[in-house]
């Protein structure tokens, strides 16, 4: 297993991925109960370290009892409701086993249709406007893929969800990046929020150019949380307009907004339906990531590409996970806006959860982004004063550093913002780890402990 | 529209396909679908209950391994390293795809560039070219060539396969258990490939979704066995083929490390993960089966036998209504010769060839679904197929009942 993440800038062919994944980090920790599982885990978190920083790091193998606030899915189960029509569908007709219709299961484009048509303000045609995918990840790279080609720009917001740096290269395309900046706040406001983080308009309208293809938001954003407000949307959509570009807009974790932060689609702002790509997912809407279910909105121009790189690399998607997830949104759209609506009560009780890390993590001077959605949060770790005792890997960015000392020392597995940053701009935001809080109490509270009997010894 | 939301070159022409012509005209209720390629019998019930089972364990719901579920990759390495007889490393000579469409597709994409040629055996499954041109490769097609009647008779000319390797060749595509002939290939006709991809360095893809379905009097060679053939041969399974269960959508490619890694690259920068409950279902339905190989109540030779039954129906009722059918040795699909029907479509104007126009007449007048074998070749070879059209028979008796009715129509 050691051989399989690369090192260092890969080149195969015209297919040149950066090393690192965090992903490959994060889902690492999935199986925690046996001591093989672990033994793997261990041995993947050795070689994505070792592979990018060059590092020794016995010590950081032997201790593998870490509580994981890094990996970014939830430790809990998707709710009953969906989970029911899960097996319903599994015990269902024949055709639930079999091939169903490639570009998406009538019965879950239909529910989408519905469901979003409403949100959207845009009548969608199931069968034209949707294209079903192996997750949302899957619905970027058709979308790159058909979309992107050599010598095309295309913008990333940073930080940004690592998969779009490699599936615009791999399509051919330049990636051109512009960062969140922190606004400056009055000395003594210590609340930092992940609304405090915006483009700068002149930087962004300056990273148009004639060769500019795409822009790639992520609202609400990973790893920051930042939750784009209407203003900044129609910024974006004046320069998409302007320079007849396109927008693909991932919004996997559209229903986690926090106090009171309103969820805008960008596709709804006028001009941008025939524009943009909108995709999210059912893994973190229904909290059931390993059903691998998600989906690509756009107008039937677009879509009809993205159903061509779709029909000529899976195909099909698993037919059950698809029924289940027409019947979560069916119930959805029933009790949608009420008390009952998962997408009501999902961000509730992380809010909860949210609140409680913010302090745990205040306590140790650990500062935190206040995050407006997601499933993220970010601290500033630049006024914490620890030794890392790590003089062999010094020239090695400082965040990754820090989570190293974190794990090894502090059983406390987190991930470096700055593996979210191009090669660019991860000098600039090297203070800064990213806690994943979408855990079950017990996570939340034995990190709690490790951070109290932290703060105490300070 | 804004002509700057034109679409990405490497999908020029590649946007239509045979499926796309014909599934939703089969989708019609009253018609008897044999054309695309999927069971109406049901799967084990075991390995259902596995995947409701699946569902209720809350980390499973969740994501696992990116390259494959521990547990299924360790069940694949089991199963296969008895039938390769060598030991299959889980965690580096095995990805798990989204079928083996999806292993087929990061074969290519991790492997094949812009430049290469490879070489595809006629027919082929028809997604192996527009594949090979989307990463910018050239396909170079040879047809198997027909002596007489059974598949075992379409063979490969010697010749005419070794002038089509140069030094530009990246790979073959062979399928064995054929789709949409049956044929399987023998150990001798294997050699030969095998012979000239060393010789030339070349590797083999060699697609074996159809492994389990081999019917009495014939055995399934894995290239990948010959020597001198592991190191450069990616093998693609199907679990929705070896368990009926096609709507699963799950896949593998196995193979040595240095190929597969590239293959995992493709993997982590695509869709990065395969469905968890579905993996974990997969793996108790290998494990229990490689529990039961060699014996009669193991699924991967008890469902062949079932098949055969049907293969041998399907053959007399098409023989009784003046056809000829290819009698497939493996797969489950069989390939009819309608020449002797002499049905006159010349009233259909259309540009077509006469396979396609034969299986739109069947639609619509006898209510009867197949697919034409010309989307299986490419166009100077299409005046070689354009007579034969394919059935499937992993069919439900009821289904072949009412096959037989229409045919019944067909000849009066």
């Amino acid at each position: 297993y050691l051989s399989n993440v690369h090192c260092g800038w890969f080149q195969m062919g015209r297919l040149t991925v950066q090393n690192m994944n965090v992903l490959s980090f994060t889902c690492v920790f999935t199986l925690s109960s046996s001591p093989y599982d672990l033994l793997i885990i261990t041995f993947v978190l050795v070689d994505w370290l070792l592979c990018n920083n060059r590092v020794e790091f016995t010590q950081l193998a032997a201790d593998y009892k870490a509580v994981n606030l890094g990996q970014g899915f939830p430790d809990f189960s998707p709710p009953k409701f969906v989970q029911d029509a899960f097996c319903e569908a599994v015990r269902g007709g024949p055709q639930m086993q079999q091939y169903t219709r490639a570009f998406g299961h009538p019965h879950l484009v239909k529910s989408l249709a519905k469901f979003f048509s409403r949100i959207v303000g845009h009548e969608i045609d199931p069968f034209e406007d949707i294209l079903v995918s192996v997750g949302a990840y899957q619905a970027l790279f058709c979308a790159f893929q058909a979309l992107v080609d050599e010598g095309d720009e295309v913008i990333i917001v940073e930080p940004f969800f690592d998969c779009y740096q490699p599936m615009v290269k791999m399509a051919g395309g330049t990636p051109v990046y512009i960062p969140l900046r922190p606004v400056s706040r009055a000395e003594g406001n210590s609340v930092l929020s992940s609304g405090d983080w915006v483009l700068c308009a002149e930087e962004l309208a300056s990273k148009f150019t004639p060769r500019t293809k795409a822009i790639v938001i992520n609202t609400p954003n990973n790893p920051l949380g930042k939750v784009y407000k209407t203003e900044e949307l129609q910024m974006i959509a004046d320069l998409c307009i302007k320079h007849d570009v396109l927008c693909i807009s991932d919004e996997v974790y559209e229903w986690l907004t926090y106090d009171g932060a309103k969820h805008v689609k960008i596709a709804s702002l006028p001009g941008m339906w025939e524009r943009t790509i909108t995709i999210s997912s059912a893994g973190k809407s229904f909290s059931a990531t390993g059903w691998k279910v998600g989906w690509a909105i756009s107008s039937g121009h677009i879509i009809k590409h993205l159903k061509t790189i779709h029909q000529n690399s899976v195909y099909h998607c698993a037919t059950a996970a698809q029924e289940a997830v027409a019947h979560g949104f069916d119930r959805e759209y029933e009790v949608f806006g009420s008390p009952q609506s998962y997408f009501q009560q999902l961000p509730a009780m992380l809010q909860h959860k949210r609140k409680k890390l913010a302090m745990c993590l205040d306590s140790v001077g650990l500062k935190p982004i206040m995050p407006e959605g997601g499933y993220f949060m970010v601290a500033d770790i630049s006024s914490l004063k620890v030794d890392l005792k790590d003089e062999s890997s010094k020239d090695e960015s400082y965040d990754f550093r820090f989570v190293k000392w974190l794990t090894k020392e502090k059983g406390l597995a987190t991930i470096p913002v700055s593996a979210f940053y191009s090669p660019e701009h991860s000098k600039d935001f090297d203070k800064f780890i990213r806690f994943c809080f979408v855990k079950e109490d017990a996570t939340l509270d034995a990190a709690a402990d490790i951070l109290r009997k932290w703060s105490s010894t300070k | 529209m804004a002509s700057r939301h034109t679409h990405s070159k490497r999908i020029e022409g590649l946007d239509k396909n045979v499926w796309v012509a014909f599934t939703s005209v089969a989708a019609d209720p009253t018609i008897v679908n044999l054309g695309q390629g999927f069971p109406d019998i049901p799967p084990p019930s075991y390995v259902k209950e596995a995947l409701v089972k699946a569902t209720s364990v809350d980390k499973l719901n969740q994501y696992t391994r990116g390259f494959g579920h521990p547990s299924l990759v360790k069940a694949l390495s089991q199963v296969y390293g008895k039938v390769y007889g060598r030991t299959i490393d889980p965690f580096k000579e095995i990805l798990v795809t989204v079928g083996g469409y999806g292993s087929l597709f990061s074969t290519m994409q991790g492997l094949v560039e812009v430049g290469d040629e490879v070489i595809i055996v006629e027919p082929f499954f028809d997604c192996y070219v527009p594949m090979v041109r989307m990463a910018g490769a050239t396909p170079v097609l040879i047809p198997l060539r027909l002596k007489t009647g059974t598949s075992a008779d379409w063979y490969l000319d010697p010749e005419e396969l070794s002038s089509k390797f140069n030094s530009k060749t990246k790979a073959i595509i062979i399928n064995t258990p054929n789709n949409p002939i049956g044929k399987i290939f023998t150990r001798d006709e294997l050699q030969m490939i095998a012979d000239l991809c060393i010789k030339h360095d070349t590797l083999c893809f060699s697609d074996e979704v159809y492994e389990w379905l081999i019917y009495r009097g014939h055995q399934h060679i894995k290239i990948a066995t010959l020597p001198g053939m592991w190191d450069r041969t990616i093998t693609i399974g199907s679990a929705g083929k070896t368990f009926s269960v096609t709507g699963w959508k799950l896949g593998w490619s196995i193979g040595p490390e240095h190929l597969v890694k590239h293959l995992q690259t493709v993997m982590q920068n695509t869709l990065y993960t395969c469905p968890t409950p579905l993996q974990e279902a997969v793996a108790q339905g290998l494990m229990r089966n490689y529990e039961l190989m060699g014996q009669p109540e193991c699924y991967f030779s008890s469902l062949a036998e079932e098949l055969e039954v049907k293969r041998d129906r399907m053959a007399s009722i098409l023989q009784e209504a003046g056809m000829s059918p290819v009698i497939p040795e493996g797969g489950y699909f069989m390939l009819v010769d309608v020449t002797s029907l002499n049905q006159d479509l010349s009233h259909m104007g259309e540009d077509e060839a006469y396979d396609y126009k034969f299986v739109k007449w069947m639609i619509k007048e006898k209510k009867l679904a197949a697919i034409p074998v010309t989307a299986f070749v490419g166009d100077e070879s299409k005046k070689e197929f354009e007579k034969y059209i394919r059935l499937c028979f992993i069919k439900q008796d009821s289904t072949l009942d009412a096959a037989e009715t229409r045919k019944k129509n067909k000849k009066s």
